[in-house]
């Protein structure tokens, strides 16, 4: 098994940075990044109302699923899903097969933009991963999980 | 598989529980949200039939505090559990850190506990997973109902390796969190010796 996925703060800054500049130039309502376990990752725009961690979590089950469909089909992977809403649209498409962005949008934007800016910032993204990717293996960055004792982990679950 | 910001300060992790139609997987997530405090858990969504069984999944995220300044948040998911549902149960152990199989107690369903032990050996190798080789505890459930299967019956057919297991009844929340803390502890043993190499 590969490492964990991992995030520093230079890059989480940059990602963030693409996140707000596709929030903009989409003119969406909201922006988020989860990694393809469901975890999130980033967000951009209006996410204070917005239960972002269940939202990850079910969309990554719903791309999990797309994925699974896509096998059966013998197709490689549907990379990118739009659902319809009356008020509220959603754009999904895989970053570099490693994480899942999502764009919600209003009539204020259109499905067109929100592709054109997604496929944009998609390769920045891919291309933020791989330095972070890169990082991480060089284990140039000293990881809290060797900082972590047995003694702490106990201590976790003392009641 | 975990993810780790040292942005955010997070380290997030994935548990699966998995286990045959009716064990108490599902049941195990209602305790555990039940009992916990609001500010260390959010919401928990079921994915189920219209007659309550479980459709694609459970998914329940909890906070257990911190390690060094570091959030560890877990994410709880349950499969379905019926038979038909398999292409659904090996998309939810994507990524998994720590297995929980709940066993049904009841002397009835001896059968399928061991066809759903061994559906999970086989859809975990699938994803390149080894049992035997990811943080893994078991729990007896159901301990409660009269018709139950001896302990040692139960682990000599279901928990030959011997890895940590608890007796329990999810429905009063016997062994329920018991279980959580081990399955726990053992992933994050994991991460920090995996670490450590």
């Amino acid at each position: 098994m590969a490492g964990p996925d991992v995030m520093f703060p230079e890059e989480q800054q940059q990602i963030t940075t693409v996140c707000q500049r596709l929030h903009r130039d989409a003119n969406a309502k909201a922006v988020l990044l989860i990694g393809r376990d469901g975890q999130a990752i980033a967000e951009a725009g209006d996410v204070e109302d917005l239960d972002v961690t269940s939202l990850s979590s079910l969309t990554a089950g719903n791309v999990a699923a797309t994925g699974g469909i896509s096998k059966i089909l013998r197709e490689k992977d549907f990379t990118s899903q739009f659902h319809e809403g009356e008020k509220v649209h959603v754009h999904i498409t895989l970053v570099g097969g490693r994480a899942i962005l999502v764009v919600l949008f209003d009539e204020r934007s259109s499905l067109g933009l929100v592709r054109l800016r997604v496929k944009k910032s998609s390769e920045e993204m891919a291309r933020i991963f791989d330095a972070v990717s890169t990082k991480a293996q060089s284990k140039s960055q000293p990881s809290i999980l060797t900082e972590i004792t047995d003694k702490d982990i106990d201590n976790l679950f003392n009641d | 598989m975990s993810f780790i910001n040292y942005s955010s300060r997070e380290i997030n992790c994935k548990l699966v529980y998995y286990g045959p139609g009716l064990c108490g997987k599902t049941t195990n997530l209602h305790y555990i949200y039940a009992k916990t405090s609001p500010e260390a858990k959010g919401k928990m969504i079921s994915l189920a039939t219209e007659t309550e069984r479980t459709l694609f999944f459970d998914f329940l995220p909890l906070s257990l505090g911190e390690i060094r300044g570091f959030k560890t948040r877990f994410h709880l998911y349950t499969v379905p559990g019926q038979v038909f549902y398999d292409a659904s149960r090996k998309l939810i152990l994507k990524g998994v850190d720590g297995m929980v199989f709940v066993v049904d107690s009841q002397i009835e369903r001896m059968e399928a506990n061991i066809e759903s032990l061994d559906n999970l050996r086989i859809n975990l190798a699938e994803q390149g997973y080894d049992l035997d080789k990811l943080p893994y505890v078991v729990q007896y459930n159901k301990r409660d109902l009269p018709n139950v299967a001896p302990i040692e019956q139960l682990r000599d057919l279901l928990n030959p390796t011997r890895v940590p297991d608890f007796e329990a009844s999810a429905t009063t929340g016997v062994g329920v969190f018991d279980t959580l803390k081990a399955v726990a502890k053992a992933v994050l043993r994991e991460l920090q010796r995996g670490a450590g190499q």
